[in-house]
């Protein structure tokens, strides 16, 4: 009951992550259902329709019901503590973020019991077909309109928990890079957000009350769905990974002992990422013949200039550093390296020719995959075993954390790089199945087989869960000697989560204070 | 906590007003995604509104793409004026005046009240609908979550009038009578935007 009516932000923290890693499980089987199907030519095991339905709500599930808000939930639960905040600014507002989504989540699935089924055009729910689609589709703009307003308002309280609400000594500039990965995440929420509702809006006037937005019958115009979506969901892609680059950004210096390699730069990145993710959104239309070629193809190379430099910030951070290989710090390496691949490919698609060769294939799918599981998926994991200590008091175990790192990269790169290949051979998404003499088979086999081993990767994780649980809490406050905030307080914290907030004179408060310990000590 | 520089400036807003700001932006980029819509359509028309588009049947059902601009044109001058009213009780209550308060906001919800009917009136009087061709669907879908928005203005300022009466306002304490001012000057901001794109940019 006290879970139901709770506004702490740790409470609503928690529950954001259960939800989320909830939706993370169906999703996931959900991709295993597309590569079952996909494992071989000509196959029966789903049938066409189904197929489609199910690589759909794959994809929203993932992206609106798990990826996106995750950030929410360790950001709920983690920013207030990192600037040395008691709460959120708005706490009731923060529950009703939260308790919009389980609706939202069974609206969006409740399509697969109506008339026609689930949504099935896909998450980009391009017209025409989702002008002609059935119920499902209604149910799908619904959730999706649920979830935007949900992050919408849950943006405007962060920003101002992070404008207003920080300790003593906490300036903008010393804030953790996780809190600044956040405030940009929160700013394109604010601002991208609800062009997709207005999106959603005309989908559904058109669907519903016979508009003609998006039909050229009416001197509607198809592609107009393309541009209002995609002027939210590029943003959108950044909001599913600035806030991982966030959570490994905090773990690197960590598990290196080094302070993160420039802090500065890379805050100011991550606001060119956020600021320049603003004026790509057509490099997903190339092929339409709809839009200004080389303006969004030059902007989207020129995304790839402060992505670099994050880049070299963690090269910078890990070099000559003193590095422990523990489970976060793995996952923190996983992403360094499977987000470089996601940034490599993406960029081959950023050239126009190149692009117009590439689209709809796998490739994309690929590139997709690299950065989103690669990168957002292995900072979820890394945040998982750095962040357990401090939120339920016990440490996941470290050979069954190594062992699911072992399964979730093998089995991913397995996953996903055979899909550059498919993609260069010409193998189109999202179709349900494949002629037998294309000679597609062998790759999509080893795809399969490594979706199936990252499904296994996930047993150790849920063992790891299952026995953290059932030890008692015996977790210092600071387990990792970590440099922020959070890990001045207890593991778990109290309600009123700190009982005093040492001096912040840096970005790193906890390393200051440990050095101001060993020279009293020394004296 | 001791030593370091404080990061708590003077604080000239609220939370909760700053907030409110940050929503509107939200509000700004949602409309700005509406009507952007409309002027990619109006862009796409070789002319505009799109008489070519209507069909035979349509034509004979009597629909003519016409708007009622003089009606508009009063409204759009009592919601002006409404914000002005509003702005009244504002620098009313900024002098303690809990009466002048009483009375702006009264003033304001009528008019904003009379702009809302005339907006029902003007659509019984058209004849076109929203399922007629994109100029319909943009007309309808535009105006339509403006008066929405009016409809959401109006009922806030009635909770701010009730909270009026029941003198919850003095010179220092009446910020949720800013936001709500801010709100209506937002949503009258809007439609000067929408008049002017609908009715008077000509064809």
């Amino acid at each position: 009951m006290d879970w139901l009516t709770t506004v702490d932000h740790k409470k609503l923290g928690i529950l954001y992550l259960w939800f989320t890693l909830f939706f993370f499980a169906v999703g996931g089987i959900l991709a295993i259902l597309v590569r079952t199907q996909l494992a071989v030519g000509e196959n029966t095991f789903l049938a066409n329709d189904a197929y489609n339905q199910i690589f759909t709500m794959h994809a929203s599930a993932m992206l609106f019901l798990f990826i996106i808000p995750i950030w929410a939930g360790f950001g709920n639960y983690f920013v207030p503590l990192q600037i040395g905040a008691l709460d959120m600014a708005f706490p009731r507002i923060n529950a009703l973020s939260f308790w919009m989504l389980p609706p939202a989540g069974l609206l969006m699935f409740a399509g697969f019991l109506v008339d026609g089924g689930a949504a099935a055009g896909g998450w980009t729910a391009y017209s025409p077909l989702s002008r002609q689609a059935g119920m499902g589709m209604d149910l799908w703009i619904m959730a999706v309109l649920l979830l935007g307003m949900s992050s919408t308002i849950g943006a405007a309280n962060f920003l101002v928990t992070m404008f207003r609400m920080r300790a003593p000594g906490m300036t903008m500039f010393r804030m953790p890079i996780f809190t600044w990965t956040m405030l940009v995440t929160a700013l394109l929420q604010l601002l991208a957000t609800p062009v997709l509702a207005a999106a959603l809006a005309m989908l559904f006037i058109d669907r519903n009350y016979g508009g003609a937005f998006f039909d050229p019958n009416g001197g509607g115009n198809v592609v107009l769905w393309q541009n209002v979506f995609w002027f939210y969901s590029h943003p959108a892609v950044y909001i599913m990974i600035l806030p991982g680059m966030g959570i490994i950004s905090e773990i690197l210096p960590v598990f290196s002992r080094k302070p993160l390699f420039g802090y500065k730069a890379f805050v100011f990145a991550t606001m060119g990422i956020g600021a320049l993710g603003f004026s790509v959104w057509a490099h997903h239309m190339f092929t339409t013949g709809a839009v200004l070629l080389p303006f969004f193809g030059i902007m989207t190379f020129m995304i790839g200039v402060p992505t670099g430099v994050k880049i070299f910030n963690w090269l910078g951070t890990l070099w000559g550093g003193s590095i422990s290989f523990k489970a976060p710090m793995l996952f923190a390496l996983g992403f360094v390296s499977m987000f470089l691949i996601g940034g490599l490919n993406g960029t081959f698609s950023a050239a126009v020719p190149v692009d117009f060769a590439l689209h709809d294939t796998y490739f994309v799918v690929a590139h997709i995959h690299y950065v989103l599981f690669g990168g957002s998926v292995f900072a979820v994991f890394a945040g998982m075993y750095y962040w357990f200590p401090k939120i339920w008091g016990r440490k996941l175990d470290e050979r069954l954390g190594q062992l699911h790192f072992v399964f979730m990269f093998i089995g991913f790169n397995l996953a996903f790089f055979p899909m550059h290949l498919l993609g260069l051979d010409g193998m189109p998404r999202r179709i349900a199945t494949y002629a037998n003499e294309s000679g597609w088979e062998p790759l999509n086999i080893l795809s399969t087989v490594g979706a199936y081993i990252i499904a296994i990767g996930m047993i150790p994780f849920i063992i790891n869960l299952v026995l953290a649980f059932r030890r008692p809490p015996d977790q210092p406050n600071d387990p990792w000697e970590g440099n922020t905030l959070e890990w001045a307080t207890t593991s778990p914290p109290p309600v009123h989560n700190f009982d005093s907030i040492p001096p912040v004179k840096s970005e790193r408060p906890l390393f200051d204070a440990r050095q101001e310990n060993t020279n009293m000590e020394n004296h | 906590m001791t030593a370091g520089t404080t990061t708590h400036q003077k604080e000239s807003m609220s939370n909760g007003m700053l907030g409110f700001i940050l929503f509107l932006a939200s509000e700004v980029m949602f409309f700005g995604g509406l009507f952007a819509a409309y002027f990619i359509a109006r862009a796409d028309s070789p002319s505009w509104p799109p008489t070519e588009l209507l069909s035979a049947q349509q034509i004979a059902d009597g629909v003519k793409l016409e708007l009622e601009v003089v009606l508009t044109a009063i409204s759009t001058g009592i919601l002006i004026l409404s914000s002005v009213t509003v702005q009244w009780a504002v620098f009313q209550i900024q002098r303690g005046n809990q009466k002048g308060l009483l009375w702006g906001l009264f003033i304001s919800i009528v008019l904003g009240a009379i702009f809302l009917v005339m907006q029902m009136y003007d659509y019984t009087q058209l004849h076109f609908r929203a399922d007629d061709t994109v100029f319909g669907t943009t007309f309808y879908t535009l105006t339509g979550f403006h008066g929405a928005h009016v409809l959401g203005g109006v009922i806030i300022m009635t909770l701010i009038l009730g909270r009026s009466l029941a003198g919850h306002f003095t010179a220092e304490h009446h910020e949720a009578v800013e936001a709500a001012s801010m709100y209506w000057h937002f949503v009258d901001i809007v439609w000067i935007a929408l008049f002017a794109t609908l009715y008077l940019i000509p064809a």
